[in-house]
């Protein structure tokens, strides 16, 4: 029988190789879901991987929607990162992103339509300052009253999402639009618009802010002893308090920062690609967001990565849906088998696997 | 030597890109956007149907493609992108939400023909609107449910708190009020379209309330699932027949039928006739039927409903006929008045009778 026998140091090697063989293996299953259906594996693999990047017809649109997709998802993941590598566990990144959206697009409209330079600035310090504020629930419930910060930030998913509703309903809500929820349209009115900074890129704020949170976070974990801090907390908690690291502060501070990054997320989302504070603004990026943290092993280059992945098997599955008429549950089915593969296969960095014949213990 | 190579390259390519617009000439190509699922058996089933309809009457002269589960927002823009990309034509784009991506893909694509459902922007000559007099079918539900409650409690399951839903609402409550005036009317919003889940809790919250005949103007089946565990309660198939809940708790339903228009909009595209229109048809256009009333409900209630649907086809009354108050009591229509259309786009008021706020 196969034998799990722990390697005494992970195996860089496979750390680095197991994505691969993640990506691999979800081919091979995928596609023999596909073939199941009726339709060809070859073509629907290509299509999903191959013809966003590639194709003659769609990829000078897809390839910069591919940034547009993985911008929020990387912005989010980079700040989560931070706290789960502490130990602290921020699960309401969804509820932050609401809430930055919210604030921002409150903010500008508050000076509609007016057109002054700075307003787009300050829509995007409303935006961060929103996301920090819903993370701070959760942070000052857990250093003052010992609250577990996953169901605290979770929970307040649901309330971000009530005061969207009421937001798009009424305080929000376009007085131009016939009664309809949605609030005006902020990517139309250039003081608060935030469009592809050149054009055909998909490059917005949004998605250069993402690159600086990657880089400001590697050099953060690599050289700054607030990165240490938080490394140190979340893999030896004791050697940490003796080390002299104050476990409130960094709580405080891991869910402030993951939560103004998940604000500006929301915030250049709502000016740029959705354009309007609506009932369902939100699409589920928080909660994808963590899945991209993992999924890039909690390293900034990793989630950038793996932010981009994501967002290739969201754009590639949708063209996948369309061209070939599959079913969306399928394609949702084949992003799924992609992270229990990427979790399987996990194990080879930490673990060899023997063949165990005739070594009966 | 080199120059003439890169004349016959640029011959080639100048041959290769007439025959591909020929070919692409040859078919039309009409694509949907849905916001459910194809088997949703409500408004994305019956969307579905009428691009099938639209495939059976044009057989080899065009070429449907459809993408369900679309989420209305940022997605939507790039799903309709990689459409016109792909050589559609026509694209339905079939969710109020969709509205703002409609527009802003048709400013891309002059040359492609947007439809976009329950919408009211047409912000390019490449835009059109339509939509369905879906109150004129609730006034025919709201007469069966105010003869047909005992507790004389009637639940509505809404969506979203749009003008479109808010007809239904006072289109329901005026014609079962008017058949029995004790009937009070309780609305739960779900703020979603399509949430079997969050359908069935609503359903259930409604009957324990001691309400018997349950509206919906959600997509899915779940209500009449829900209504089916309790004995003695009703409803009615929304969007689609939902035949499978006959003859109770299924007693009667609202079908949306697209496929008319789906076919003249299309035929429009192939013979080059094409133009910006914002259709509202009714029960009198055929975009609205009845299903069939089962014989759970009394033979004259029946026919007073039968009479009533056959009076709004004919255009001898209209569900909004003064006098009417609103809910806080001032006029809105005289005696004998008919509502105009813009009020009721626009409506965003209950009449007189309901209680509690529409969310604000």
């Amino acid at each position: 029988m196969f034998i799990l026998e722990k390697r005494p140091t992970p195996s860089r090697f496979w750390m680095a190789a197991t994505p691969i063989l993640a990506v691999i293996l979800t081919m091979i299953a995928g596609g023999l879901m596909f073939a199941i259906l009726g339709k060809d594996p070859f073509v629907a693999i290509r299509t999903i991987f191959w013809d966003p990047l590639f194709d003659p017809q769609f990829a000078s649109y897809s390839r910069p929607q591919l940034l547009v997709k993985a911008g929020p998802l990387i912005l989010i993941a980079i700040g989560l990162s931070l706290g789960f590598r502490a130990g602290i566990w921020n699960i309401g990144a969804e509820g932050q992103y609401i809430m930055g959206a919210i604030f921002g697009a409150a903010a500008g409209l508050a000076f509609y339509p007016s057109e002054n330079r700075l307003i787009f600035p300050l829509m995007v310090a409303a935006g961060a300052f929103g996301g920090w504020v819903w993370a701070m629930i959760p942070a000052i419930l857990r250093t003052r009253f010992r609250t577990n910060e996953i169901l605290v930030s979770l929970l307040l998913v649901y309330v971000a999402q009530s005061l969207l509703a009421s937001m798009a309903l009424g305080a929000l809500r376009s007085p131009d639009g016939g009664g309809f929820p949605g609030s005006r349209n902020l990517s139309q009115w250039a003081t608060s618009a935030n469009p592809e900074l050149i054009v055909g890129t998909g490059m917005h704020w949004g998605v250069v802010t993402a690159f600086i949170a990657v880089i400001a976070s590697y050099i953060l974990l690599q050289r700054h002893i607030l990165g240490f801090q938080i490394r140190l907390a979340g893999e030896a908690p004791r050697a940490a308090r003796f080390a002299g690291v104050n476990p409130n502060r960094l709580v405080v501070l891991c869910l402030g920062v993951s939560g103004a990054l998940a604000g500006l997320a929301g915030l250049f989302e709502v000016t740029g690609p959705a354009g309007q504070i609506s009932i369902d603004f939100n699409s589920g990026y928080g909660f994808t967001a963590i899945i991209v943290a993992f999924l890039g092993r909690l390293n900034p280059i990793g989630i950038l990565l793996a932010g981009l992945l994501m967002a290739l098997t969201y754009i590639g599955g949708e063209l996948a849906q369309f061209m070939l008429g599959l079913p969306s549950a399928a394609i949702q089915a084949f992003q799924g088998m992609l992270l229990f593969f990427l979790l399987a296969v996990d194990m080879l960095g930490n673990y060899r696997i023997r063949l165990g014949f005739g070594r009966a213990a | 030597m080199r120059r003439r190579s890169l004349l016959a390259g640029a011959a080639l390519g100048l041959g290769l890109t007439l025959a591909g617009t020929a070919m692409a000439q040859d078919k039309t190509k009409a694509c949907f956007v849905y916001v459910g699922p194809i088997g949703d058996g409500g408004w994305t089933y019956q969307h579905h149907q009428g691009l099938l309809a639209v495939q059976e009457a044009f057989g080899d002269k065009v070429e449907t493609a459809y993408q369900e589960n679309v989420p209305e927002g940022a997605d939507a823009e790039r799903v309709l992108t990689q459409m016109a990309l792909s050589g559609c034509d026509i694209i339905f784009t079939t969710s109020f939400g969709y509205m703002d991506a409609t527009n802003a893909v048709a400013a891309k694509f002059p040359d492609v023909k947007f439809e976009h459902a329950t919408g009211y922007k047409r912000e390019h000559p490449n835009v059109a609107t339509y939509n369905a007099r879906f109150y004129e079918g609730r006034a025919v539900m709201g007469t069966i449910a105010g003869r047909m409650t005992k507790s004389n409690k009637i639940g509505y399951i809404a969506s979203f708190p749009i003008p479109e839903v808010i007809q239904g609402i006072n289109a329901s409550y005026i014609h079962a009020k008017k058949v029995n005036p004790d009937v009070t009317i309780s609305v739960v919003w779900a703020y979603t379209w399509f949430d079997p889940a969050k359908e069935a809790d609503a359903a259930k919250a409604l009957i324990e309330q001691g309400v018997d005949v349950i509206l919906s103007h959600t997509d899915s089946t779940a209500p009449l699932a829900e209504l089916a565990k309790t004995p003695g309660t009703i409803g009615f198939g929304q969007a689609s027949d939902m035949a499978e809940y006959k003859p109770s708790p299924r007693v009667s339903s609202i079908i949306d039928n697209w496929a008319p228009y789906y076919i003249k909009r299309v035929g429009a595209v192939i013979d080059g006739t094409w133009e910006q229109a914002d259709a509202w048809e009714g029960i009198a256009g055929g975009e609205v039927e009845i299903g069939e009333i089962t014989e759970a409900v009394p033979a004259e209630v029946k026919a007073e409903a039968e009479a009533m649907r056959d009076a709004i086809a004919a255009g001898s009354y209209h569900p909004f006929t003064g006098p009417l108050n609103k809910q806080d009591g001032t006029p809105w229509l005289a005696e004998g008045e008919t509502a105009s259309d813009g009020d009721l786009l626009g409506m965003d008021f209950y009449v007189e009778g309901i209680e509690g706020d529409i969310p604000k």
